[in-house]
């Protein structure tokens, strides 16, 4: 017998690997974060459907022209770009002009991630990155809603959707009024809260049946979503719970004070992006960090700071900046919450 | 440690994995003992510690069980022949499958020899005081069984000042595809217990704890059946999870105490050792034998007659593999688990005494590709996978830009003890078991300059 006629494997322990690699977690955020799209798309038509492709398409792009002048492996295959296309036309609303989705995709990838030097050394997550950038550029067009659920939605397009790049987009309140079921303001449920102190129905919120971007409308598919990718273990529940803790929470004060002036937990927790942004954007691995302690705190931060935007700054919505001076902070998060390591000894004693 | 493990009342430590065990290939096979090869190969440095010095000559006969090698200092154990042969040559030559070349014996078999074991003398090991049988158990050759192969001796006698009240027996075997524990514990339960009551005997502890994985209950049932009636040694069932064979791990499944960081058990009273080296010292001193023998659990993909098999210590790794037959398209040959244990480039190395198992691996589906390395992603696995909650995301950044001196003071580089668990959950192929393992070898060197 001739045992070893071939070249043996040599390698270092360990030598079992669990089945699971980073492009497999991504594509199942994709999967997970579809259901959301098609709702979406269902509500708004094909404006919607148009965003989407376009901000996903230019993500992809973006990241194969940066790998390509950096001289890298092209890095479109491990699916964390489609990721950030989803989720940025999800925080658009759905009437945004198409050439400046296309602007926040790219800024996304360019300014957001290709910058730091791709998938893992980003600070931030690169979707909110790109929509910051668009908010600061474009604060007309991104604050325009339109009605869900218009007829004649999957045949013709919200006229805003089709302005030409570099051009502002049309006027569309006249378009909007045609459409509009009774009493259609073009705000969304936050907005009417902080302004004119109009109170949505949670059911309606829960459900989706209100103005707002893409992706703020219905807490219950996002949830569901949510839910698929932490039974997974392809997201962290705990910063999700931590965000929804800390939101309910803050607020609870505030609305026990004064309940004609200030909102109800509950509708802090279901109205605007806070369902999206905690369960799909807070949970980025990369921008999040890995200690437990860290993770519950960062979780909290992002809540406290939605509340305190929502109730006491210029914006009705801060989900985004809280998650991205969260993602600032995650580094000194993780840095002051190192885990108590096995057979740590007291500092008294000295180690 | 997950949610629904906090309500678990079973015994077991934080963190950890579940690899796939793939123990059902052998765990009911019965060991069996393999014939003689024609030559052995003994390495004098198969343990921890000072090599062996060997005290026969070239062209020697010895008879099966002689000793051949006299220990090299304290930290060190004689060596007893595995044949009965002519000595052929003492060379340096490259005997064990971790690699550097190690002085080592070679030993040509007489065929015709009934291989008897005439080097021995029955003791009355009741009567011996614990200092005889510290004597003893080193006279024996005895080493840990587990794969650490530390000469078991060294740990019956704690540094001044501590004792030790407990003994702790692990019978985990939590390495995938290794069953020859389980198999000791179920065919030499008598012995197992007689070893444990020697060793109790010799640190004067009051009690002692079997630590058996619950996927092996009828092990536990076994032990159960012949423990002594005095109740000083007790069997418990821990979680099966790996590293629970790890003895910081153990020690805090059963006792839920933690070894201080870089101390030895001994400081909290706790010696651990493995059923295999007990049910060894059990059957060898009753007899004054040296150990020239013990299981293996040779399986995998790869083997076609999977089993437990009983391989005189020296057997050539070629040897073992052509008795049980290998089939063509493995990939890998693993001394010891495949958690642990590490792959072999030659044949003709020696089966040692810490050798507990020989996995040979298949070919990953895709032969061609090795699994892609990304970035990490910060996802976290690898903290919640350390059972030692480190943070080997952080120290696998550090390794990247080779700040070697910041993980060991910041991030405990040195308490790490490369179970491998992060590597094992990390979806980015980061290969961080080996970064540290490089890691800490450098720091080592660094010091040993420094001196």
């Amino acid at each position: 017998m001739s045992l070893l006629a071939k070249p043996v494997e040599l390698h270092t322990s360990p030598h079992l690997k669990k089945m699971i690699t980073v492009d497999q977690i991504m594509r199942n955020v994709v999967y997970a974060l579809l259901p959301v799209c098609a709702w979406s798309v269902y509500q708004f038509g094909i404006s919607a459907l148009t965003l989407t492709l376009v901000t996903t398409l230019t993500c992809l792009l973006t990241e194969t022209l940066f790998c390509h002048l950096s001289n890298k492996r092209n890095t479109v295959t491990d699916f964390s770009v489609v990721i950030t296309g989803l989720l940025i036309a999800l925080t658009l609303p759905p009437g945004f002009p198409l050439w400046m989705g296309a602007v926040a995709g790219f800024m996304a990838i360019a300014l957001g991630k290709s910058l730091f030097g791709g998938l893992g050394y980003n600070v931030m997550n690169p979707a909110l990155v790109g929509r910051a950038f668009v908010q600061a550029a474009f604060p007309v067009a991104i604050t325009t809603w339109t009605p869900a659920l218009a007829p004649g939605r999957f045949m013709e397009f919200i006229p805003s959707s089709l302005a030409m790049p570099f051009m502002s987009p049309v006027d569309i309140t006249d378009w909007v009024r045609e459409r509009a079921i009774d009493g259609f303001t073009g705000a969304t449920p936050l907005a009417l809260h902080k302004f004119e102190q109009v109170h949505t129905d949670s059911i309606d919120l829960l459900l989706g049946y209100v103005a707002g971007s893409a992706g703020e409308t219905s807490a219950v598919l996002i949830l569901l979503c949510g839910l698929y990718l932490a039974v997974r273990k392809m997201m962290d529940w705990r910063i999700s719970a931590g965000v929804f803790i800390a939101a309910a929470l803050t607020t609870l004060p505030f609305y026990l004070m004064d309940p004609e002036h200030y909102p109800s937990p509950q509708f802090m927790l279901l109205s605007g992006g806070l369902m999206l942004g905690a369960v799909f954007m807070a949970t980025d691995m990369v921008g999040s960090p890995m200690t437990a302690k860290g993770v519950w705190l960062y979780g909290a931060v992002i809540g406290f700071l939605t509340v305190m935007i929502r109730l006491f700054g210029g914006l009705t919505e801060g989900v985004m900046y809280a998650i991205l001076v969260a993602n600032a902070m995650s580094p000194m998060i993780s840095s002051v919450t190192q885990p108590r390591h096995y057979g740590q000894r007291k500092k008294r004693e000295g180690s | 440690m997950t949610l629904l493990e906090r309500f678990s009342t079973r015994k077991t430590f934080g963190h950890g994995i579940h690899p796939i065990a793939h123990k059902e290939a052998t765990a009911e096979l019965a060991i069996r003992r393999l014939p003689f090869a024609k030559q052995m190969i003994v390495p004098l440095a198969q343990h921890l510690g000072a090599p062996a010095k060997a005290i026969v000559s070239v062209g020697q006969e010895v008879v099966r069980g002689e000793p051949i090698a006299e220990p090299g200092g304290f930290v060190s154990v004689p060596m007893h022949s595995p044949v009965t042969g002519v000595v052929k040559s003492i060379d340096t030559l490259v005997a064990t499958a971790s690699g550097p070349k190690t002085p080592a014996m070679i030993i040509d078999t007489y065929t015709a020899s009934d291989q008897k074991v005439l080097f021995e003398c029955t003791a009355d090991i009741r009567q011996l005081s614990p200092a005889e049988l510290v004597r003893a158990v080193q006279a024996s050759g005895m080493v840990g069984l587990g794969g650490a192969a530390f000469p078991s001796h060294v740990k019956l006698l704690p540094p001044e000042g501590v004792s030790i009240d407990t003994v702790i027996i692990n019978g985990c075997e939590c390495e995938p595809y290794l069953t020859c524990d389980h198999r000791i514990m179920l065919e030499y339960t008598d012995k197992l217990i007689l070893g444990i009551q020697m060793v109790m005997e010799a640190v004067t502890a009051k009690r002692a704890i079997i630590g058996v994985e619950d996927n092996k209950p009828d092990a536990f049932a076994m032990i159960q059946s012949k423990l002594p009636k005095d109740g000083s040694i007790s069997c418990e069932l821990v979680e099966t999870k790996y590293p629970q064979g790890a003895e910081k791990m153990l020690i805090n499944s059963l006792l839920n105490k933690e070894v201080p960081s870089g101390g030895l058990p001994a400081e909290i009273g706790v010696a651990v050792y493995n059923v295999g080296t007990m049910a060894q010292l059990g059957d060898l001193l009753p007899q004054s034998r040296g150990l020239i023998e013990r299981v293996v659990t040779v399986s995998g993909y790869g083997v076609n007659k999977p089993g437990n098999y009983l391989v005189p210590i020296g057997t050539p790794l070629r040897f073992v593999l052509e008795q049980v037959g290998l089939k063509d398209d493995f990939s890998k040959i693993i001394m010891g688990g495949p958690m642990m244990g590490m792959t072999t480039a030659s044949l003709d190395v020696a089966i040692t005494k810490g050798v507990s198992g020989i996995v040979v691996l298949e070919a990953p589906e895709a032969k061609s590709e090795t699994p892609q390395v990304f970035p990490c992603i910060k996802c976290g696995a690898c903290l919640s996978a350390c059972p030692l909650y480190l943070n080997p995301s952080m120290l696998g950044q550090l390794a990247m830009v080779r700040d070697y001196q910041k993980m060991e003071s910041a991030y405990h580089l040195n308490d790490c003890f490369e179970c491998g668990c992060c590597s094992y959950v990390c979806p980015s192929n980061i290969p961080l078991t080996q970064y540290f393992r490089i890691a800490k070898a450098i720091n080592r060197k660094i010091k040993v300059k420094q001196l």
